[in-house]
């Protein structure tokens, strides 16, 4: 990307600070196992402006994948409910919608990419028609346009030699190559909001580094607002203007990205940072740890989830969970003792 | 100095293919082409690269895993490039490895403590009461609770999983531990413990490491030396830091610059895909002591 454009990736949220393009408030799901029914998700909220990359972090079972899939409403199963809690899309909510009205809005105004593109391509179809098909169905682009169109869309997500990889099926690609694909399928209704989850986390580092390129480069251009679904902080720290950290099904703490590196305020946020091994002429005898693991869902504590493994914990802590509070004009923390941190 | 615990010479590995009706025998793929190096006693190696690099083979091979299909394994002193799976038999208690998925190499019928009673049933070195104090001495050495032994993998988290794989690796006190991305399906704060258990059971029990990763701060963290792989060969082989902070290879400083950082105001870049050419031998160059580069024509 130029100075430029690089320039105006960082200051457009900036800019267009106005109302929110997607609102997520209170947002809860819960899960039933056979005796059990487990809070999977637990006020879960935040918004996200026009040309604005949210990070969504978390460990693996922290609830990030099930807020996208949530949002997305494509996770309700007989066993597996949202139960709470409002998803805004420009003022509209979404869990109230009819699942036909919803089919009608998911790849057009809200677009989701996943970790394995394989998953997302259907097989014994041509990369070409895979990207006309949201165009004719949600558009009602006509066919030949909509080929000239699917064309255009490779050639805009850097696919090069576009008209003959139209004709290819997924198998013939590399996975960043595919992954490329279904970004083109994702922005081809140029879509107010992409969800991208774990987009980069099966590619190597080198294919990893031009796809979020590309992902930044798109936002520049279509002023887009993504939410990017990552367990890297690495790729948070060059991607995202915001991020929201998540443990055991809640959000513990909202920040602009540089805030959130130079002094988190969540003690788990804390400790993540300081335990990730770093490139660096010095290294330390020892990485700093977090003590314990995760708890599981069916073991969530009264208080604190994450009390048990955290140094600054009190009978507080353990006794009464702490709500998301606001710290700053941009930033929320969810912790007794974040004034400690 | 003294001779090297383990020495790759021209190490390959082929798989043979076959193509269309006729099966007709195609170009090989040379999953691991040329590899020379040594690895002296009690340093860590890092063999890093992305998918396909031939890591992971490189790693297999040294243990005779899988049979390599030229060049030649010095381990101990002894070229063991030829050896039976008979005669290598006493030998697998030198050298052991550690994978990235221990679901995959734990029964889950078994319990741990039966898992790791198996490397000292085998080898006929313990049983009874003194075996389940051996047991009961492995688990603490990898900071698990004695009960442990009497539970089954599934009741386990990954991280705890990861370390019963090492408890298992290390019950015959081996000299050298192949680890193939012990720490990549870990969580980062998960992560972290293992690097840190796998650094100090290094220094109390005097291992020797072969590390494999694609991740670059891993390898930073625990490494003494590091060989960066591309298509089956070295490019780049050097002291952590020289690597590090004074790459030569095109590759290797184009996966560096690859690598986003965790740290306020990381810059938002473009890697450019730098074309150059590998020469023709697999042959290094030394440049620096200790500091090795693969022939290559710069983009300029």
């Amino acid at each position: 990307m130029s100075l430029l454009a690089d320039a105006v990736a960082r200051a457009a949220p900036a800019q267009a600070a106005g109302a929110p393009v997607l609102r997520v408030e209170g947002l809860g799901v819960r899960i039933r196992t056979g005796r059990h029914a487990l809070r999977a998700l637990d006020d879960v909220g935040f918004s996200l402006r026009r040309a604005e990359t949210l990070g969504l972090v978390g460990e693996s079972g922290s609830g990030k994948t099930l807020t996208a899939l949530a949002l997305m409403r494509l996770v309700e199963t007989s066993a597996i409910e949202i139960d709470r809690g409002q998803v805004a899309l420009d003022g509209v909510d979404l869990l109230g919608l009819p699942e036909r009205a919803m089919e009608d809005l998911r790849g057009r105004r809200i677009s989701m990419i996943f970790q394995e593109p394989m998953t997302a391509l259907n097989p014994v179809i041509s990369i070409g028609r895979q990207i006309e098909e949201p165009l004719r169905r949600h558009l009602g682009t006509g066919r030949r346009a909509a080929r000239d169109a699917a064309v255009a869309l490779l050639d805009q997500v850097g696919i090069r030699d576009a008209a003959r990889i139209a004709r290819c099926h997924p198998h013939e690609l590399s996975g960043g190559m595919r992954q490329r694909v279904t970004i083109a399928i994702a922005i081809a209704c140029r879509p107010d909001v992409l969800v991208a989850d774990e987009p980069t986390t099966a590619l190597d580092v080198t294919v990893q580094a031009q796809i979020l390129g590309l992902l930044r480069d798109l936002q520049a251009e279509m002023g887009m607002a993504m939410l990017l679904i990552t367990h890297d902080l690495g790729v948070v720290a060059e991607t995202a203007h915001r991020v929201a950290v998540m443990y055991a099904g809640r959000v513990v703490e909202t920040a602009p990205v540089g805030a959130l590196f130079r002094r988190p305020r969540h003690p788990y946020t804390r400790g993540l940072l300081r335990s990730i091994p770093r490139i660096a002429r010095e290294r330390p005898a020892a990485l700093a740890e977090i003590p314990g693991t995760v708890p599981g869902l069916l073991a969530l504590p009264e208080g604190c989830a994450f009390a048990a493994r955290c140094e600054l914990a009190t009978a507080h802590c353990v006794a009464e969970r702490p709500a998301l509070e606001r710290i700053g004009p941009e930033q929320a923390v969810a912790c007794w003792r974040h004034q400690h941190v | 100095m003294s001779e090297p615990l383990l020495e790759l010479r021209d190490l390959q590995k082929h798989y043979p293919t076959r193509h269309g009706l006729l099966r007709r025998a195609g170009a090989p793929v040379k999953a691991v082409d040329g590899i020379s190096l040594s690895v002296q006693h009690g340093e860590v190696l890092g063999l890093v690269g992305e998918s396909g690099c031939g890591k992971s083979t490189t790693g297999k091979t040294i243990l005779k895993l899988t049979e390599p299909t030229g060049g030649s394994i010095r381990f101990m002193g002894e070229d063991i490039t030829r050896w039976s799976r008979q005669r290598m038999l006493p030998l697998r208690r030198q050298m052991q490895i550690i994978f990235q998925d221990p679901n995959g190499s734990l029964n889950p019928r078994h319990s741990i403590g039966s898992i790791l009673s198996a490397p000292f049933e085998i080898h006929g070195i313990a049983r009874g009461a003194e075996l389940a104090e051996r047991v009961a001495a492995l688990l603490r050495m990898v900071g698990l609770p004695p009960e442990a032994a009497q539970r089954h993998p599934h009741e386990f988290s990954g991280g705890q999983r990861q370390r019963i794989g090492i408890a298992r690796a290390l019950a015959l006190r081996p000299r050298l531990i192949v680890a193939d991305e012990p720490v990549s399906a870990l969580d980062v704060s998960i992560q972290a413990q293992i690097i840190n258990l796998l650094q100090r059971l290094r220094a109390e029990l005097g291992l020797t490491y072969v590390f494999i990763s694609h991740n670059l701060g891993v390898i930073s963290q625990i490494c003494d030396r590091v060989a960066v792989m591309y298509r089956g060969r070295v490019v780049e082989l050097a002291p952590r830091e020289a690597l590090f902070f004074d790459a030569r290879h095109p590759y290797t400083r184009m996966l560096l610059a690859a690598v986003p950082q965790p740290v306020p105001d990381a810059p938002r870049r473009t890697v450019s895909t730098e074309a150059w050419t590998a020469g023709e031998s697999a042959l290094l160059r030394e440049v620096a002591p200790g500091h090795f580069v693969a022939d290559h024509d710069s983009p300029g």
